[in-house]
């Protein structure tokens, strides 16, 4: 198993994929990102899967999972870097990512975050 | 089948062996000429049957193969497995419906990815299920 590394940037979390996730590495990723929230009081996560060529229902669950547990210690996630063949994919298979806001790119996530981050005043 | 290399079994007993059905799979399409969103369907169907094959059946076997029909080629994976079987499979076929923690799309959501879906699955004898994506 790969531990996927999680940086800080500010008060933003960055994880990128770039392995061929098993099931226990989303796991993991989703437990390491709670406790970094938690310990840094980041306000926004950024998934970048720009790398990532498949995303089933399991891999998309966990993208909601992390969405939902980031939104308890009040940040938000964004999934940047989707592939059109990926997105083609999971209407197909009809999975929705709940409260997952995406981008196409690292740059407009970080601008969702920065936005979402003003509108609510801490 | 003549050709050794059109074939290839993977037994799946572990987590780690459904990113290998995956590989193998994107490899085998990747072969037949299937297009990027195709092989990208393809690959996601057969992680979601790998992952049934390895929770609800207790393990089994992939086997993936190249098929041809005419001109056209395809690839063809069979997940095989001796577990409990599915008692309804009306109802292991609609979406939301799950007896695991799952979200219900896995097989449901894997038929809609194919061109060909077969499931032979019976109470206490085990699941077969046989998927196929052709070249267009």
């Amino acid at each position: 198993m790969e531990r996927i590394p999680i940086l800080k940037i500010g008060d933003v979390l960055l994880a990128s994929i770039q392995i061929d996730l098993q099931d226990r590495d989303v796991l993991a990723l989703q437990e390491d990102l709670a406790e970094r929230i938690s310990e840094t009081g980041a306000h926004g996560v950024i998934l970048d899967i720009t790398a990532v060529d498949i995303v089933d229902s399991f891999i998309g669950r966990m993208f909601a999972t992390i969405a939902a547990t980031s939104r308890l210690f009040d940040a938000h996630t964004v999934v940047v870097g989707m592939r059109p063949a990926v997105a083609i994919t999971l209407v197909e298979l009809g999975l929705t990512l709940g409260e997952v806001r995406t981008a196409l790119d690292l740059e407009k996530g970080l601008a969702i975050l920065a936005e979402l981050g003003e509108q609510a005043p801490r | 089948m003549t050709d050794p290399s059109a074939r290839e079994d993977i037994p799946i007993t572990a987590d780690e062996d459904v990113v290998r059905v995956r590989q193998v799979v994107r490899a085998y399409a990747q072969r037949a000429k299937l297009g990027l969103v195709d092989q990208t369907k393809l690959v996601t169907a057969t992680s979601e049957l790998a992952r049934n094959t390895l929770i609800y059946g207790g393990g089994g076997t992939a086997t993936v193969r190249l098929v041809t029909e005419g001109r056209r080629q395809g690839v063809s994976a069979r997940f095989h497995d001796e577990g409990p079987g599915i008692p309804d499979t009306e109802l292991a076929l609609t979406d939301g419906w799950t007896s695991g923690g799952g979200m219900g799309l896995g097989l449901s959501g894997a038929r809609r990815l194919v061109d060909e879906f077969e499931l032979d699955t019976e109470a206490g004898r085990g699941t077969t299920v046989t998927v196929v994506k052709w070249s267009r």
